[in-house]
């Protein structure tokens, strides 16, 4: 392999991994600042528990995903300084922006929140973890913005050799990186949503602390239905912004060879790519494509044969993981809709069945955000910048393969490593549940000063 | 004044507040091991840290993310040059970070054991590389017009080490005032006497770089055409002789601060020789990079200005306030007290 297919390889493991640990951390910082605010609002003792024993499970996550975005950063300049250099005017202000804005506010005051229990009153206390749900979920803003900008890029101006910023106004309004942005901050709170119903659910299962993991579950299952639902929506006008904005990924995404008008919508496509069409082509909806693309089913969707074979993404890997993506949202509505009506009732400790499926259900939104990303970022390709520079353009020129290859190996050690230690400790604190004592939580007072 | 001039400043300050706040961590972390007599005091040291570390260190996040919004090319030549040495920073903090997170998570001594050298050498590794990597820009890099001639081999000369060694004292020194401050009692004691030995050879230290500086660079050339700047070198020496005095007086918040100012003046020294380069070649100084040709459109530099001016204070205001919040002495009562820790 060579440095431009290394380095490719290592962006996409270091920021697959670095995804696992963001999206819990945007949901489940919602949930427990939720149950932290009920806590200070009825004084009820179960949600201070239920704080504790989430909180504990959110820190694991939340330590990974902090460490693990320094990498992100260093990246760009390290393996993608060419890259770096042509949309830096750009690309690196959002960046910054998320830094100072929201970083700086999401590490203080987690610290504050972690030792601060009984240095600051309960509202001031309940009110750091919003804090820190608002940080994550602004963080993710500007981050997405500038994704956003890779996508569909927007208020720039090429000069001087590089994409100058001439509108800040509209890249920090395009529609692209808003429309990703719900969509990615919803997937973290389906992802929430499940770690805590599959958990709880675990314990349901064990007849463990009934009130305390009811009470989880029915919170999660809301919330879940909720995120479940309007990702569905988001997701609709996602898709139909990449059919407006990037047409070779709509086209890859629904494996699209030719161009339609008033195109069906086919349940069963089989691509072949070596032919340059579908092999199979089956059950379709007559011109529901061109109406979920642009609104209107006498539309017509542009096929892949319109473009050069070098500007075509890889049709295989973002058609699969766009429909694996799709089937996952369905059945995760239809999951949290019926976790939503069984955890009404105070029966839910008896729907053995649909405990043991929702615990085996804990992995499947982490895999459908995964398809996700490769449906954005595989059908973006072989451009890094959507129409403006391509990724064989974008990679380091001062750096060489032996470099790529140590880095590379020693990513996938690293990480390796700490994806054992969070799933040995995320399963042990899991699995031994929330504190009964409460005498653990509640700390002495002190009075020596400096 | 010029943008880049504005930015310039900022990039320094930057620099010089994350080596200001994380250095005690660093240097809390790399002593953790040898002036620890058992498990509480372990505990007590990375609980001094422990509610701090993690907004120190989103200084460096920043310093990285404002050279890429202000400097594009100097951030993509300087990571993409330093490519390897970056990386053991990275892995280095990445082990630091889920050191101090996890180490107790588990009642187990190899479990423990393990993560007290990840603190170690996690706090240890970056303080050196980043005094090498700041004293092979002091010197300058080896690039031309065909790009860079260095290795990460090369990066390890003589006057690198030199700094990396300055760096590894200052945060030593900075680290055990920390301790003196923060702790109590016997712990105290110690850090204290380790602070006032260390001293002695950051002195030694300091006094041979400023010396090495005058052949190896040519970081006094600003200074000798303003001697007004001169203010700025001579703070970082008083500064670092108010350290000795406070701490021989036992006043140690009073040699904490000394410490502190001597941080941001010797990152202010070296950045102020830098001026006008961020990255000055050492072959041709026709290929130096500096802050007019390696910034971003003024444009930009308007908006992050603006976002910097209003978002930076408010940082400063809250990161100062955590700190009069957590400003007590750890003591072995909290550790006791926090037997169910996260």
């Amino acid at each position: 392999m060579d440095v431009l297919a290394l380095s490719r390889l290592q962006f996409a493991v270091t920021s697959m991994f670095h995804f696992i640990f963001v999206p819990l951390t945007l949901g489940l910082s919602i949930l427990v600042a939720y149950m932290e605010t009920r806590y200070v609002r009825t004084g009820d003792e179960t949600y201070l528990r239920m704080t504790k024993f989430w909180g504990k499970l959110f820190l694991i996550n939340f330590a990974l995903g902090i460490v693990t975005g320094i990498t992100m950063e260093f990246q760009f300049g390290m393996n993608w300084a060419e890259y770096s250099k042509y949309v830096g005017d750009i690309f690196g202000a959002p960046l910054a922006i998320e830094a100072t804005v929201a970083f700086f506010l999401e590490s203080t005051f987690i610290g504050l929140w972690v030792f601060g229990w009984n240095k600051i009153s309960k509202k001031a206390h309940a009110l750091s973890i919003w804090l820190v749900a608002i940080a994550t979920n602004l963080s993710a803003l500007w981050i997405l913005l500038a994704n956003g900008w890779m996508q569909h890029p927007v208020g720039y101006t090429l000069r001087n050799n590089r994409a100058e910023m001439t509108d800040f106004g509209a890249v920090v309004t395009n529609t692209y990186g808003w429309l990703k942005f719900f969509h990615t901050l919803l997937s973290g709170y389906v992802i929430a949503a499940f770690f805590v119903m599959g958990i709880s659910a675990y314990h349901l299962l064990k007849k463990n602390d009934l009130t305390f993991f009811k009470r989880s579950f029915r919170a999660a299952a809301t919330f879940g239905l909720l995120s479940s639902l309007l990702i569905f929506l988001v997701g609709d006008f996602h898709a139909a912004e990449v059919a407006k904005t990037q047409p070779t990924k709509f086209a890859a995404m629904e494996s699209v060879w030719n161009t339609t008008q008033g195109a069906a919508y086919n349940l069963i496509v089989i691509p072949d790519p070596a032919n340059e069409r579908n092999s199979v082509e089956a059950i379709g909806i007559p011109k529901l494509m061109s109406f979920l693309a642009f609104g209107d089913g006498q539309a017509t969707v542009k096929g892949l044969k319109e473009y050069p074979a070098g500007e075509r993404p890889p049709v295989i890997a973002t058609f699969v993981s766009f429909r694996v993506m799709i089937v996952f949202g369905l059945l995760f509505v239809l999951l949290t809709l019926i976790a939503f009506f069984v955890s009404r009732g105070d029966r839910l400790d008896s729907r053995t069945t649909f405990l043991r499926i929702m615990f085996y259900a804990l992995p499947l939104p982490y895999l459908a955000a995964q398809f996700g990303w490769i449906v954005a970022e595989v059908g973006r390709q072989p451009w890094i910048v959507y129409g403006v520079l391509k990724t064989s353009d974008a990679v380091s020129r001062a750096v060489s393969q032996t470099q790529v290859w140590a880095s590379l190996i020693g990513f996938t050690l690293l990480y390796g490593f700490l994806a054992i230690v969070d799933i040995y400790l995320l399963t042990r604190t899991a699995k031994k549940g929330p504190d009964s004592d409460l005498s653990a939580i509640v700390r002495t007072p002190r009075t020596q000063e400096v | 004044m010029a943008f880049q001039i504005i930015w310039f400043i900022l990039w320094g300050v930057l620099w010089a507040v994350y080596f200001m706040l994380d250095g005690f961590d660093f240097g809390a972390g790399m002593l953790y091991n040898f002036i620890s007599k058992d498990e509480t005091e372990k505990r007590i040291i990375t609980r001094t840290i422990g509610p701090v570390w993690n907004g120190n260190e989103v200084w460096l996040i920043t310093a990285g993310g404002a050279t890429f919004a202000a400097f594009p090319t100097t951030y993509a030549l300087m990571f993409s040059y330093l490519y390897s040495a970056l990386l053991l920073v990275l892995f280095s903090l990445i082990i630091r970070g889920v050191s101090l997170e996890f180490r107790e998570k588990s009642a187990s001594p190899s479990w423990k054991k393990g993560w007290d050298l990840g603190i170690c050498m996690g706090s240890f590794l970056p303080a050196l590389l980043f005094g090498v990597a700041f004293g092979n820009i002091f010197q300058g890099l080896p690039m031309d017009a065909d790009g860079y001639h260095g290795s990460l081999i090369s990066l390890l000369n003589p006057y690198g080490l030199l700094t990396g060694v300055l760096f590894v004292l200052l945060f030593l020194v900075h680290g055990a005032i920390w301790l003196a401050v923060k702790t109590s009692d016997e712990l105290a004691e110690k850090a204290g006497v380790l602070a006032r030995k260390l001293w002695v050879v950051l002195l030694v230290v300091a006094v041979s770089f400023l010396a090495y500086t005058y052949f190896a660079t040519h970081l006094y050339a600003n200074y000798f055409g303003n001697l007004v700047l001169l203010i700025v070198p001579v703070i970082a020496v008083l500064s670092l002789l108010a350290i000795r005095l406070f701490a021989g007086k036992g006043q140690y918040l009073a040699s904490f601060f000394a410490s502190c100012l001597t941080i941001l003046m010797v990152t202010f020294t070296g950045v102020i020789g830098l001026y006008p380069n961020l990255i000055p070649s050492s072959m041709d100084p026709n290929h130096s990079l500096t802050i007019f040709n390696s910034s971003s459109s003024v444009y930009t530099l308007k908006i992050m200005t603006v976002v910097a001016l209003l978002f930076v204070p408010i940082v400063i205001a809250y990161q100062i306030w955590t700190y009069r919040i957590f400003r007590q002495k750890t003591t072995s009562l909290d550790i006791a007290a926090e037997k169910e820790s996260y």
